[in-house]
């Protein structure tokens, strides 16, 4: 029994991991290539194929150049791996890999479908660990990236490098006390911490952001739901944002901005170490977005009360509907991926004391009236408290909200003309 | 030099804001997306390329309809209308060359050939293709009107030996030219 349970956690692990999550990185590299590509008005990669010519064929087979992140990782692996005599060896080659690390092991609390059930066995759930603190644990262990990047700057022991791990320190230490909290009321509402339960409240009861199914009977009002998607919105703008704060992504990619530092923290690394960087940096963008799409767009619901009978599709004794559910995450996750994307060949850079402001005045002072907000909200719909200490809530958060900005206001340096 | 006091400009709370201007910016590239999704990037008809993106994707789309007139490609000899190699081994194209490119070796008219008058023509002719920088001074050059620049640019060899275009070659790219040098003709 415990065996076949070790084994059935294997298969995920390896499944999961490096089946589906692992494939979804150079095909976002591909997507990003393709997708700035018609942004900017040019072709993008789509040459690389299956050479047939060489065997005898009459044409060449290139599916739209999808074969192309093959082409760039076999010629990754076939450069020379350059170790500089100034870098502090140990640091160095240990860097890249605490960047893609901690992006891999949070895949494990997300999950990426409801149950598959083979002929007699148990249901097997599509997450690999379904442990009560998801959303903890993926901030426990996303932090610890921070590592990567700062030691990689740090070994590489010249200045740019240097200054572009300080500066990912900074930025990523300040926008996770705005990750954290933004999310706050999202478990308000759902009052639970397991990943798995909250996809599947949102499948019975309707997504965060789209919750126009399966109330009233127990659940919420669709007035009161109504009511929440606007502190839900607000946390969503929030979360989604400081995630691209947290992978370095395009409007906040001020670590390896290259104007100012060269490369950044990877500018002393060469051949598959660089690539472990840039795989660690797509690798946090997968998970980012499927966290985002855990828990604001639905995880792998199909939504709108049509998961109960996916839930029951069945082969024989074999229940496919998990799988379906798996494409229809995926699906969502790539959509995400690909608005990743277009923020990234939209937004120009911010400058870094923006970017400090943003995350500390803005963010986070925004986050901690938005959990007040939806605590307020919450309480209005739950019907327990009477109007009067609703409405003092209500004068008090006018008032908190006033007072936050006026601070703000006041402690802004004035422009001075030296 | 007098202090020039610069103010910032005064940004409105919309601005201040900054999501509309991302919105607008989000607009503009699905747009361009969108319009090279559909093959109708702006500007591609001026550049001739497929409509996905202004990129010309050379090997299938070309510039040669485009080239214009003035085209400055791979130098070649001409014969006339009646099949006479024009040159006559002058060799002033040889002795302009800039970068020593022509080579040519003279050779003497038999005196029972028909051209016999015109005494002279190349034995050998050899323009090394990698030497060559497209100046066309050789054209300007030539009394005969017998080396023209033609719109030939894929010049392409293995060896260095394959990049030497010889006579029979610069004769096979550069065909017949009618007219302007009617001397050495009967009709005259």
């Amino acid at each position: 029994m415990d065996f076949a349970l070790i084994i059935t956690i294997l298969i995920k692990i390896i499944t999961l991991t490096f089946v589906v999550v692992l494939p979804l990185v150079p095909i976002s590299v591909y997507f990003e290539r393709r997708f700035s590509a018609i942004i900017q008005d040019r072709v993008g990669p789509n040459r690389v194929g299956i050479p047939l010519t060489l065997l005898g064929a009459k044409k060449d087979f290139s599916f739209f150049g999808l074969v192309q992140p093959v082409a760039d990782g076999i010629k990754l692996f076939l450069k020379e791996d350059f170790t500089p005599a100034h870098v502090r060896k140990a640091f160095y080659w240990m860097a890249p890999a605490l960047t893609v690390a901690p992006a891999l092991i949070t895949l494990c609390v997300i999950p990426f479908g409801s149950d598959i059930q083979l002929p007699g066995m148990d249901p097997v759930k599509l997450v690999i660990a379904d442990i009560n603190v998801g959303p903890l644990f993926i901030f426990a262990v996303a932090s610890l990236s921070v590592y990567g990047i700062t030691l990689a700057g740090w070994s590489s022991n010249s200045k740019f490098p240097f200054i572009g791990g300080v500066r990912s320190t900074a930025q990523m230490i300040s926008y996770e006390i705005a990750l954290g909290l933004s999310i706050i009321p999202v478990l308000l509402y759902f009052g639970e911490l397991n990943l798995s339960k909250i996809v599947q409240y949102q499948a019975d009861h309707g997504w965060l952001l789209l919750p126009f199914w399966g109330h009233g009977e127990g659940a919420l009002s669709l007035a009161s739901k109504m009511m929440f998607w606007i502190p839900a919105f607000i946390s969503f703008l929030i979360f989604t944002i400081s995630i691209f704060a947290e992978t370095n992504r395009m409007p906040f990619d001020l670590p390896e901005c290259e104007t100012e530092l060269v490369g950044g923290y990877h500018t002393e690394y060469s051949s598959m170490k660089f690539a472990m960087f840039f795989m660690g940096e797509y690798a946090a963008m997968v998970v980012g977005s499927a966290l985002i799409v855990t828990l604001f767009l639905g995880g792998w619901s199909v939504g709108f009360g049509l998961d109960a009978g996916i839930a029951g599709w069945a082969i024989g004794d074999f229940k496919i509907g998990g799988f379906i559910h798996l494409g229809v995450f995926l699906a969502k996750v790539v959509a995400f991926i690909l608005f990743f994307i277009l923020v990234r060949w939209t937004v120009p850079r911010f400058r870094y004391d923006q970017l400090m402001k943003l995350g500390w005045v803005i963010f986070f002072e925004a986050a901690l009236i938005n959990v007040f907000l939806a605590a307020l909200v919450i309480a209005s719909g739950s019907g327990k408290f009477t109007p009067l200490i609703l409405a003092i809530g209500g004068v008090l958060l006018v008032v908190t909200t006033a007072a936050i900005i006026y601070v703000a206001k006041v402690s802004e340096p004035k422009a001075r003309i030296v | 030099m007098a202090i020039v006091k610069l103010t910032r400009p005064k940004l409105s709370v919309g601005e201040k804001i900054y999501f509309g201007a991302l919105i607008k910016g989000f607009f503009l590239t699905m747009k361009h997306a969108i319009a090279s999704l559909r093959n109708k990037s702006r500007g591609a008809k001026d550049m001739a390329s497929s409509g996905l993106g202004v990129t010309m994707q050379y090997p299938e789309q070309r510039w040669d309809d485009h080239l214009p007139e003035h085209y400055r490609g791979a130098p070649t000899l001409v014969t006339d209308e009646q099949g006479r190699e024009r040159c006559v081994s002058c060799q002033l194209c040889e002795f302009i060359c800039p970068p020593k490119a022509i080579k040519i070796i003279p050779g003497e008219i038999p005196s029972d050939d028909p051209w016999a008058k015109v005494e002279k023509r190349p034995k050998e002719f050899d323009i090394d293709m990698i030497r060559c920088i497209y100046c066309g001074m050789c054209e300007e050059v030539c009394p005969e009107q017998a080396i023209y620049l033609r719109k030939d640019y894929l010049i392409s060899g293995l060896t260095r030996a394959e990049m030497v275009h010889d006579k029979k070659k610069l004769y096979e790219i550069g065909g017949v030219r009618v007219g302007l040098v009617n001397k050495w003709n009967e009709i005259k």
